[in-house]
């Protein structure tokens, strides 16, 4: 499956200095990944196993069942070790890495859990890491920043820009040009130049795998939609890539809507992140793909209530399988978003990410008692559940503090 | 680059300035290449700044045209970025400053390649429009340093159409196959790249120039070197050991930026440009004196 190109989207657009080591990396990729050369995969599915946690759940949810008169299955990457899917792809690069003989692992991170992800897997296999984030989003995703310092990574804050998931990866590159001798760069989803969004895919497509099998198992049946946010696009990839070739399985890439999918063009800034439903092919971070960006082709900043979708690119191949009407993106706005936490939380009993938070946005706008019409959703849906939200309470305080939202506890009391 | 030699005669812009049309001219003797980012900090200052340099004697000029994401260039240089980004700086203001220059110098753009891919009007074929524009007012060539050679191939038919050099960055990781793959695509010159890491100026020269000048010496392209020169000094030292041009860009950057921070006037910066522009320049040629004569030359 090893891929550089998706039609016209991927490829390799990065300074000359990293091009032997994309190469280098390319070669491990197909070796290790692609043929499990020197056991590999096998002993990368064995710690996924005993470290990760892993096969995580497929799970009925019963409350949601009833609310959206259809059978609701949640696919429970919250239960991976560290919180989030992102274990899934740390663990295998980090693990790629020794295999390569790399002396040093950095990463960037948006909401904290690549990071915190890479941190990890960094102490399990004894490999020093650092990684860097934006302050705005160090400022919004405390827990995490502890966490991976708690695990002995680094954590270098970027103060460039708005401070988000785009300028960190920015440094995360400059920081590759210079030590990329020794030096692996775990890119957090699926983006960068090949061979990185067909490995991450492979990496993640475990949540497919599984949850194709557990479907069988549960109802004899594959599902009839497979529900996932998109940020880079790292879970969507990982919870479709098995059923691509399902023609009847629609797959919904759920993007952040943020306040409004207006754009001011003069500011730079798009109050979403909605680059499969609103961007234009570009260049940025080493691939083609869809990108926010403003007429010249300056990259937009973006925005969304949650960090990790914070991001104006999205990874290639997902661009691709837009194009080829594979894959239907769709959005939700901040609110929605948040209501959804709050309702996941009370119904299910499940803290879910912010990033999460917008897949099941989506379940209530298009199936919900107020359901626009716009999507008819079949009888089955798989909603992968990205991670869990302990890592955005203080966020979560905050934005429900800001707004009137009809199934919100008041978060007053938390005010001291 | 026969058949095209008609098209690169040489350019007359709206200042009336004659440029001379080779790049690979300009390096008859060591060659002084300096960066400034175009519009930092501003339009008319900056023009002032370019203008300085040619007067301190560069033989190319590279002109940046800021990206809003460049990940290439350690920390003096993206701040110029911002302040030419905030200045008001866009694709088709940079030829308009490209035409309001007055200079004699072949000019170089350095940009990223999204700008190059979006430039020109919704349904306009990529990068085509941006080539011929940049022919239009004057410009030499290109550096592009996120479009490895792999990649390159709709620039290059676009700038063999228009008789534009592409010039191509060599760094100290290249080697084997892909020198040669990028060695076989290079016109103008070859950008040597100093040592690994992002754009800086820095107190040394390292070992890794000295190698890869090693590496490239079978190849018949001015070897221009760059990435952390920042004295007379230094330029001495590349050039000494088998450079044939030197690329400036942070140390004369910082000085920009102290200028605005300072809030000195225009010409008290300018002046400063241009005596470190002859300080490099004059670095360069003395380095040229302490080679080792080449046999049989
Ligand atoms: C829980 C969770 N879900 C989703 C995402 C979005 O990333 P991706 O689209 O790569 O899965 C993130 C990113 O940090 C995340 O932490």
């Amino acid at each position: 499956m090893s891929q550089s190109k998706f039609g016209d989207y991927g490829g390799q657009y990065v300074p000359e200095a990293l091009m032997p080591a994309i190469e280098e990396l390319t070669d491990a990729y197909e070796r290790y990944v692609l043929e499990n050369e020197d056991g590999f995969m096998d002993e990368f599915r064995e710690r996924l196993r005993d470290f990760g946690g892993r096969p995580t759940p497929l799970q009925r949810a019963d409350q949601l069942s009833e609310r959206y008169d259809r059978e609701v299955y949640l696919k429970r990457e919250d239960l991976v070790h560290g919180g989030a899917h992102k274990l899934n792809n740390a663990l295998g690069q980090v693990l790629l890495a020794r295999y390569m003989g790399k002396e040093r692992i950095i990463a960037e991170t948006g909401a904290g859990q690549h990071g915190t992800a890479t941190a990890m897997a960094a102490a399990h296999l004894d490999v020093p890491c650092e990684v860097y984030m934006g302050r705005r989003d160090i400022n919004r995703q405390r827990p995490n920043v502890f966490r991976m310092r708690i695990n002995g990574a680094e954590v270098n804050p970027v103060d460039i820009g708005r401070g988000t998931l785009k300028e960190a990866i920015s440094e995360t590159m400059r920081d590759w040009a210079t030590t990329v001798e020794t030096t692996h760069y775990v890119i957090g989803s699926v983006v960068g130049p090949a061979p990185f969004p067909a490995m991450v895919r492979d990496f993640q497509s475990v949540i497919s795998e599984e949850a194709r099998r557990q479907c069988e198992e549960k109802f004899g049946d594959l599902p009839g939609a497979v529900l996932a946010c998109a940020g880079g696009g790292s879970n969507t990839m990982g919870a479709f890539a098995n059923f691509l070739d399902d023609e009847e399985v629609d797959l919904y890439a759920v993007e952040a809507g943020g306040s409004s999918l207006e754009v001011d063009e003069e500011e730079g800034i798009a109050p979403h992140s909605a680059s499969l439903s609103t961007g234009d092919e570009g260049v940025l971070h080493g691939a083609r793909t869809k990108l926010l960006q403003d007429s010249h082709g300056q990259i937009m900043e973006s925005h969304s209530v949650s960090s990790g979708l914070d991001y104006s690119g999205v990874g290639p191949e997902l661009a691709y399988l837009v194009d080829e009407g594979r894959v239907t993106p769709v959005n939700v706005d901040d609110d929605a978003a948040l209501e959804a936490f709050h309702r996941l939380s009370q119904d299910e009993g499940i803290i879910p990410a912010l990033e999460t938070a917008h897949a099941f946005g989506f379940l209530e706008k298009v199936a919900g008692p107020d359901a626009d019409g716009g999507v008819e959703l079949p009888g089955t849906v798989v909603v992968n559940v990205s991670g869990r939200g302990d890592k955005d309470l203080e966020s979560v305080i905050e934005e429900t503090d800001q707004r009137q939202l009809d199934n919100a506890p008041t978060m007053e009391v938390f005010d001291g | 680059m026969s058949g095209e030699d008609d098209q690169r005669e040489s350019s007359e812009n709206a200042s009336g300035a004659e440029r001379p049309a080779s790049l690979e001219d300009a390096f008859d003797e060591p060659a002084f290449v300096p960066y400034l980012a175009a519009g930092d900090p501003d339009f008319e200052s900056s023009l002032e700044y370019v203008e300085a340099l040619a007067r301190g004697g560069a033989d190319v000029i590279e002109l940046g045209l800021p990206f809003s994401e460049p990940i290439a260039e350690g920390p003096t240089i993206q701040q110029a970025v911002v302040r030419s980004l905030e200045g008001g700086m866009t694709p088709e203001r940079f030829f308009e400053f490209v035409e309001a220059l007055d200079v004699d110098v072949p000019l170089v753009c350095m940009t990223y390649y999204n700008l190059i891919y979006q430039f020109g009007e919704d349904g306009d074929p990529p990068v085509r429009p941006f080539v011929e524009r940049a022919a239009e007012v004057g410009i030499e060539g290109f550096v592009v340093p996120d479009l490895p050679a792999e990649e390159a191939d709709l620039l290059r038919e676009a700038c063999d159409e228009h008789g534009l050099d592409l010039v191509f960055i060599v760094a100290p990781t290249t080697t084997g196959e892909r020198l040669d793959r990028i060695m076989s695509q290079v016109t103008g010159y070859v950008y040597v790249q100093a040592r690994l890491g992002v754009t800086g100026a820095r107190s040394d020269v390292s070992d890794q120039t000295t190698e890869s000048l090693a590496r490239l010496e079978a190849y018949d392209v001015p070897k221009a070197v760059g990435f952390g020169i920042s004295s007379g000094e230094q330029a001495a030292d590349v050039v000494a050991a088998g450079a044939d041009g030197v690329i400036v860009g942070s140390a004369l950057v910082d000085v920009v930026a102290d200028g605005h921070e300072e809030g000195r006037p225009v010409e008290e910066t300018a002046d400063r440009l241009e005596s470190l522009a002859r300080e490099l320049k004059e670095g360069a040629l003395a380095g040229a004196q302490r080679r080792p004569r080449p046999e049989g030359t």
